[in-house]
């Protein structure tokens, strides 16, 4: 069963046809991956499957159910890493961590140094998000992603100012993430390195 | 990722902690409307004829103006910061209900600059002249008045957090909804000041706050989701 379908979205911007009728289709355990020129639509696509822009048409269902009766049933078990890293600056990582799992579930202690330690931050956990630089503040991001659970991912560039190490990490997560039934929509150009049945795809015009 | 979800109660909690640890970061910011009171409402005794009865006169409309202006001062950055760095959209996303969580923000901003304010309130009406009597009246006219306050200017905020520059826009919308907490919270004051039964006044300013804590959250919300697409 699909975790994820979108029929026929459509959306326009001003005098622009963004999303001319796209169809998505997620289950459990699959990655989609939305590749597509830049101004193509991929974020605004993302954006609009976790109900931050609103659809002209087009329906999307979670779990076989109507999202638009209850878009707190999918926001629930959504985490969605989008172009801003969504920390504070003046926050260091641990406390960003900290304030952000709190908004979805309770954390055991350890949890947080343990994302930290997988994602390489282990030794900035006291470090404020202002002084460290994009790539560091993306693992942060990562270390959130892991944190914060949730069945479906939504990633809108995620390897952006990541290194190689950093890329590898991203993809080990994904593939732990589909390993464990979740489902992910992926925003990015870079090969995910996921076996045929796990990956499916989708170009924006 | 079977770990037990937050209720809203932790969720919001943990919101309102982190504000407030940002909040004690930047000392100086956060202090900037209480300051801005306290200079206003003491250097009117100062620039005026050191008679009682004038100042008595002019001792409401300075605490009012005074307090309406110094919740402006914050006002723009309430919203705009967590637009910026993408945390308000993770509070949208969050599953949990959006007005709540925006409510709690809003009683963040009232805690740093409403409650402050009314703390120190007895010292700048005393220097204005106020009797120690008239204290209790004018520190609930102020309880209520910066709540609404609060929740109305919190609207605006929404309204205009993607907007740079925004300062000019939010006085602008703002400002007409707030002249009712004005009018009735410096009548509150006055009839205080003077001894006479202020309840009339203290009812309409607690209406208010009443209505504006039923419908600000609904406007906040829609404003704040606008802002977000």
């Amino acid at each position: 069963m699909n975790e994820l379908t979108a029929d026929n979205l459509q959306l326009w911007r001003g005098e622009q046809h963004v999303l001319r009728g796209i169809s998505v289709e997620v289950a459990g355990g699959q990655c989609l991956q939305i590749t597509g020129a830049n101004g193509s639509g991929k974020t605004t696509l993302l954006r609009a499957l976790c109900g931050l822009v609103p659809l002209e048409a087009g329906r999307i269902y979670w779990r076989g159910n109507d999202v638009a009766a209850d878009w707190a049933a999918l926001h629930a078990e959504l985490n969605y890493l989008g172009h801003d890293n969504a920390l504070k600056a003046e926050l260091t990582a641990a406390e960003n961590l900290h304030y952000a799992a709190a908004l979805r579930r309770r954390v055991q202690p350890g949890e947080i140094a343990a994302a930290l330690e997988r994602t390489g931050m282990a030794d900035s956990a006291g470090q404020l998000l202002r002084s460290m630089s994009a790539g560091q503040r993306r693992r942060v991001a990562l270390a959130r992603l892991m944190l914060t659970g949730g069945c479906l991912w939504l990633l809108d560039e995620p390897a952006s100012n990541l290194d190689a190490r950093g890329q590898v990490l991203l993809l080990e997560l994904i593939g732990e993430h589909l390993g464990e039934g979740g489902a992910a929509v992926v925003a990015t150009h870079q090969g995910l390195g996921l076996p045929a049945a796990q990956l499916r795809s989708l170009t924006l015009q | 990722m079977n770990a037990p979800r937050v209720g809203f109660a932790g969720a919001a909690a943990a919101l309102m902690m982190r504000d407030l640890r940002l909040a004690l970061r930047r000392s100086g910011d956060t202090l900037q409307p209480l300051g801005f009171f306290l200079v206003v409402t003491t250097l009117f005794p100062l620039a005026l004829d050191p008679q009682l009865s004038l100042l008595r006169d002019i001792a409401p409309a300075a605490l009012w103006v005074g307090a309406l202006l110094s919740s402006l001062l914050a006002l723009d950055l309430l919203f705009r910061e967590d637009a910026q760095d993408g945390t308000l959209e993770q509070l949208a996303l969050c599953g949990l209900p959006f007005q709540g969580l925006l409510l709690a923000k809003t009683a963040v901003h009232w805690l740093l600059t409403g409650l402050p304010l009314v703390l120190v309130a007895p010292l700048a009406a005393s220097a204005l002249g106020a009797p120690y009597q008239a204290m209790p009246g004018i520190l609930a006219a102020l309880l209520l008045g910066t709540s609404a306050l609060s929740l109305i200017g919190a609207v605006g905020a929404g309204l205009t957090m993607s907007i740079k520059r925004n300062g000019s826009l939010l006085a602008l919308l703002v400002l007409p909804l707030a002249v009712p907490v004005l009018i009735f919270g410096a009548r509150a004051t006055a009839l205080a000041i003077a001894g006479e039964p202020l309840a009339a006044p203290l009812y309409l300013l607690g209406a208010i706050a009443v209505l504006a804590a039923t419908l600000a959250p609904l406007a906040l919300a829609a404003a704040v989701r606008v802002g977000l697409e």
